[in-house]
Formats: structure tokens, C-alpha cells, sequence
């Protein structure tokens, strides 16, 4: 199992923040909206330097993505940024209609992702959101694994054409994708080649997933461990790939087991190639309040639980 | 215009006869200003048609269920071919029920008919032409009823609060909705104090009467620049034009049956601008 070294420990709202300001300075037409959580979402920067371009919504988030639908239609690229609770089930009507259905340049930016944001409880830890938001037709679907990699992400979806949900969170969390790796909207990432399982994971547990794969090496089991951070478009031949590979698979996430990414990649493998299958999510709950890694362990989400999961899944295979 | 508007309920008629669904109620209330704005007020580029409006004034319908009305006119401004009316709500068409740019069709910027949205939309296209400098106006229809739509409060906010004073709203006050009469379903009073208390410019509108259309638009136009967004209470009459559609909410949402088009094109004859 390769090792990766931690750059650093950082949020990954930190990373979009900095990528909205770099997406900022290389592109005029990139505008910024926020409902009334400016700081928690890491904005100031882009404020600060280009407050003409900056949109305060309040505390009003149907017409923040109405008038980012707007602003789309004038030319502009709108980050519309807030939790993910309010960015996604809140306003999935105006999603929808306004940005979906209507095919508005929208950059639908959620912070405070599932689990993780921890101590405010359920009402804010959204375990739904990539379900809701995969849903839509022609909406990309983004949650990438660290801070290089969320900034790297930002930077990417501002240079797409078509409505995007960038899903990232509040801990912070190992830093280890190289920071001048460019963001390849779709695009599988390898991280450990291996044979005897494939793990799929996005967001924060990719690196739960690397200390996985060391578990599994530690009993001689070689996992494949691949970085999906765009649900939506999948990545069907590097998944499909894989699956064939190592003949069985584990998906972890944060996020509900049902509507999630190993829910995406069961469609896949169902239909193209019938593979066990193991699933690290939650299993139909609502969080509550606690600290991220109290929440992550009581709601099974652990490298331990990937393990134990591959294992099951290797048990499996015919 | 008012052989258009005439030629434009026509096409209102028999777009929602022929497939037996679709709007009329609301659509014959506001033909005259639609009419108004399309061939007189509004500077704006049928074609090409350019999705970001940029040089020139734009409409958004926020009650997109009224779309019987905004097809005819686009068309008959030259959005798209007149025949193409005939395609309303038809599989295939680019004239769906409710207005979509999903089949591109020309003149329509986004899709609506979930109520409420529309505001928002012509809210935040309006700051565009303002942080873009485009002098151009953005002119807006939504229903009374849609008023209910918390949404639209969070516009009128938003609208004043950044002052965006290239916008002029039109409300389709004919106080009727699918249920009954606003009053009945969810009364909303004092509406113009509503509207100012949120700082808007506020002006009454007889909608159905041309001299006041003429009259009141170009005042609306005068406060635009004065760093207040720019509301007009519409009074119009659901089914204008067509005597036994008037005066109820029954044709809100149902299409006359052959009897009942032939009564009412008989009130409407035929003009120069042709049936499609």
C-alpha cells in the first residue's frame, strides 16, 4: 500500500475559498453570493479583493440561487455559497427549475457537508444532499477529498459551462493531494493500485480509505484504493476497470447509504457487471451532535470499517 | 396594438382549445401590456435572439402558466414563426406548457411556472446589467396570487436593498386564483403600502385600458434610475375580451370546448395580422 505523506492538516472549505479567489483574479465574470455565512464559508478573501463582485444574499437562499440563475444568464459564473443543508434541500425547487431544468452557469457551493460539522447536530449535518443534487439532469456532482483538492475543484467547475454542486465541509483533515495536481472534472482518481478489493470512496473518506488499504495490508490483502470525486459525471470505465480487476468492491462516503455514491456505482455494476459489493455510509439515519470523530465512529464511518468491509466483500467473490 | 392584442387573444383561444389544457383566464387579462411592451415599450432584439440580453431591455414572465399569452407575442414580434403556435403543449414542442429554454426556444431566458422564481431570476440579471453598466431595463410580469410565494418577498428585499432601480415589476392583479378569489384563499391587503413599506416605487395600472397604459408606463419608466426598484399594480380582468370568461376564476385553467371558441372568436374577429 503506497504511503502518502500529510502536507498539512486543513479544512476543505479553506480550499474553496482559496480557489474562489483564484478562480476570481483569472476570470472577471466570476461572481460570489453568500447567505449570511461569509466567514464560516471562507469568502473574505474573494470579498475583500473584489467587493463589486461580491453578492451579500442575507438570509434568504431561494432567491440567492434565483438571482445567481440571473446573474448566469447576463454572463456571469455565480458561486453561490452556503451549507450544504440550505444549498441543496432548501431550495431544491429553485435548483431545479431555475439552474437545472434552465441550464444556468450555477456553482452550487456546500460547506459543512454531512457528519462532520458536528456539534451544531442534525438540522445541519445534511447526509442527503448528493442524492438530491445527482438527481438532476445535466447537474455535475463534486465532493473532493482535501483542501488542494477542493481548491483545485473550484478552480475546474469555474471554467465548466452548466450547473455544478461542490460539496466540501468544517474539520480540518489531512492535507495529501500534491497541490499543482490539476482537477479533472469526472475523472477517477488512482491513489493505490491492488488486486484483491477495490475501494471507492469520496470527500473525507478518501483518507480513511488510504489508512484502510493499510489495514488490509497489515493481513496481506492488496486494495485498490481510487478517488471518485465527481459522482455525477461517473467514471464508468475506470470504476468498471477496477471492479473487473479485483472482482469485488467497497464504496465509502459520507453521506446516506441510499442516493449516494455507492448507490451510483451498485447501478453501474449491476447493469455492466454484476460485482459484490460492500457499502461504508450511513445506513438511514439522522446524525446528532458530537464531535467529527465521535460522530464518524458511532455512525460507522472508520478505516476500520472500510476494512471490515472489504473483508466481507473479498468473502464474497465467487 | 390594439389589432394585436385583438389578433393575440385570438391566438390565446385556439393555442388552448386545440390541445384542451393551458391558461386562458390570466393570459386575455394581460395581452394589452404584454402587447404594450413587446411593440412599443420595451427596446429589446427579436432577432437574433442572444440569451444574455445584453444591450437591450428584457422580460421575464415569473407566473409562467400564463405562457399562452408570452408565445403569441413573442411570435408575433418575431421571437419565432407564428405557425409554430400550433405546437403548443404538443409532444415535441418547443412551446411547452409552462415556458423552458430546455428546447431553446428563442425569447425564453429561463424556465418558470413553479411559482415564485421568476422575481429572483429578473433580480439577479438586473444586477448584472448594473455592475455591467447596461442601461437597459428589466421588465417583469408575475400573478397576485404568486404574491403568496414567501420567495417573492425575499426579491422585493433583495430588489430594494440593492437598489436596483432598472427593474419594473408589473403584478397581474385580476385577484383570482385556481381556488377561488385571492381575497378568499390568502387575503392580502394594502398593497401598495406593502410594496413601499419595502421601498419600492409604487404606481395603479387599469391594465385592460389603453389611455392608462400609455399613461402609466412612461411614468414608471421617469422613476427608473431613482435607486428604487419599480412596482406596478396591474388591474386586469381575467378573460378580458370574452364576455362569459370574465368576471370568474373558471378559466384559470380550463380550454373552451368547440362551442365555446366559436362563441368567443366571434367577439374577437379575425385582424390584418392573420390567424397562424
Amino acid at each position: 500500500m503506497k504511503s502518502y505523506e500529510i502536507l498539512g492538516q486543513k479544512d476543505t472549505r479553506s480550499g474553496f475559498g482559496a480557489g474562489l479567489h483564484e478562480a476570481g483574479k483569472r476570470n472577471s465574470n466570476v461572481v460570489a453570493l453568500c447567505a449570511d455565512l461569509t466567514g464560516s464559508l471562507m469568502m473574505d478573501a474573494f470579498k475583500d479583493e473584489f467587493p463589486e463582485r461580491f453578492i451579500q444574499a442575507g438570509i434568504a437562499e431561494a432567491n440567492m440561487i434565483g438571482v445567481s440563475a440571473g446573474l448566469a444568464i447576463g454572463g456571469k459564473i455565480p458561486f453561490a455559497g452556503t451549507f450544504a443543508n440550505f444549498a441543496t434541500g432548501r431550495v431544491y425547487d429553485q435548483i431545479r427549475q431555475s439552474v437545472a431544468y434552465s441550464h444556468k452557469n450555477v456553482k452550487i457551493c456546500a460547506s459543512h457537508a454531512g457528519l462532520t460539522l458536528g456539534e451544531d447536530g442534525a438540522t445541519h449535518q445534511i447526509l442527503e444532499d448528493i442524492g438530491l443534487m445527482k438527481m438532476l439532469p445535466g447537474m455535475v456532482v463534486i465532493n473532493p477529498c482535501d483542501y488542494n483538492q477542493t481548491k483545485a475543484a473550484t478552480m475546474a467547475i469555474a471554467e465548466y459551462n452548466g450547473p455544478c454542486y461542490l460539496r466540501f465541509g468544517r474539520p480540518k483533515w489531512p492535507v495529501f493531494i500534491p497541490e499543482d495536481m490539476p482537477f479533472e472534472i469526472g475523472k477517477a482518481l488512482m491513489l493505490n493500485e491492488g488486486k484483491d478489493v477495490t475501494i471507492f470512496a469520496t470527500g473525507h473518506m478518501v483518507w480513511k480509505a488510504i489508512e484502510a488499504g493499510h489495514i488490509l495490508a497489515e493481513k496481506g490483502i492488496d486494495a485498490e484504493v481510487v478517488n471518485i470525486h465527481t459522482i455525477k459525471p461517473l467514471d464508468r470505465d475506470a470504476i468498471l476497470a477496477s471492479a473487473k480487476k479485483t472482482g469485488c468492491v467497497v464504496t465509502a462516503e459520507e453521506h446516506q447509504m441510499n442516493g449516494g455514491l455507492g448507490d451510483s456505482i451498485a447501478q453501474l455494476l449491476s447493469r455492466e457487471l454484476p460485482t459484490p459489493m460492500e457499502f461504508v455510509a450511513v445506513d438511514d439515519s439522522f446524525g446528532e451532535s458530537g464531535t467529527p470523530d465521535q460522530l464518524l465512529e458511532k455512525y460507522g464511518l472508520t478505516s476500520a470499517a472500510i476494512a471490515e468491509a472489504a473483508v466481507r466483500a473479498i468473502a464474497r467473490k465467487a | 396594438m390594439a389589432t394585436m392584442a385583438t389578433q393575440i387573444r385570438r391566438d390565446v383561444l385556439r393555442m388552448v382549445h386545440a390541445v384542451s389544457s393551458g391558461h386562458p383566464g390570466g393570459s386575455l387579462g394581460c395581452v394589452d401590456y404584454f402587447t404594450a411592451l413587446h411593440f412599443h415599450f420595451m427596446k429589446h432584439k427579436a432577432q437574433p435572439f442572444t440569451m444574455n440580453g445584453r444591450g437591450e431591455d428584457v422580460f421575464f414572465l415569473s407566473n409562467g402558466h400564463i405562457s399562452p399569452v408570452y408565445y403569441s407575442t413573442l411570435a408575433r414580434s418575431g421571437y419565432f414563426p407564428v405557425s409554430e403556435l400550433a405546437t403548443f403543449r404538443k409532444l415535441n414542442t418547443r412551446l411547452q406548457g409552462h415556458p423552458a429554454t430546455h428546447e431553446h426556444l428563442p425569447g425564453i431566458r429561463v424556465a418558470t411556472g413553479s411559482l415564485g422564481q421568476g422575481l429572483s431570476v429578473a433580480a439577479g440579471l438586473a444586477l448584472q446589467k448594473k455592475i455591467d453598466k447596461d442601461p437597459h431595463t428589466v421588465w417583469v410580469v408575475t400573478g397576485d396570487g404568486e404574491l403568496q410565494e414567501g420567495q417573492i418577498w425575499e426579491a422585493v428585499m433583495f430588489a430594494a436593498h440593492r437598489k436596483l432601480d432598472n427593474m419594473i415589476v408589473a403584478v397581474d392583479f385580476n385577484q383570482k386564483q385556481i381556488d377561488g378569489s385571492t381575497g378568499d384563499v390568502m387575503g392580502l391587503t394594502e398593497w401598495t403600502s406593502k410594496f413601499l413599506a419595502f421601498g419600492w416605487e409604487v404606481l395603479e395600472l387599469e391594465g385592460n385600458n389603453w389611455d392608462d397604459i400609455m399613461s402609466v408606463v412612461p411614468r414608471a419608466q421617469y422613476k427608473l434610475g431613482g435607486g428604487k426598484p419599480v412596482v406596478i399594480i396591474m388591474k386586469t380582468e381575467m378573460g378580458q375580451g370574452v364576455d362569459f370568461m370574465m368576471g370568474t376564476h373558471a378559466w384559470h385553467g380550463k380550454a373552451p370546448n368547440d362551442d365555446q371558441l366559436a362563441k368567443a372568436l366571434a367577439q374577437l374577429p379575425e385582424t390584418e395580422h392573420k390567424d397562424y
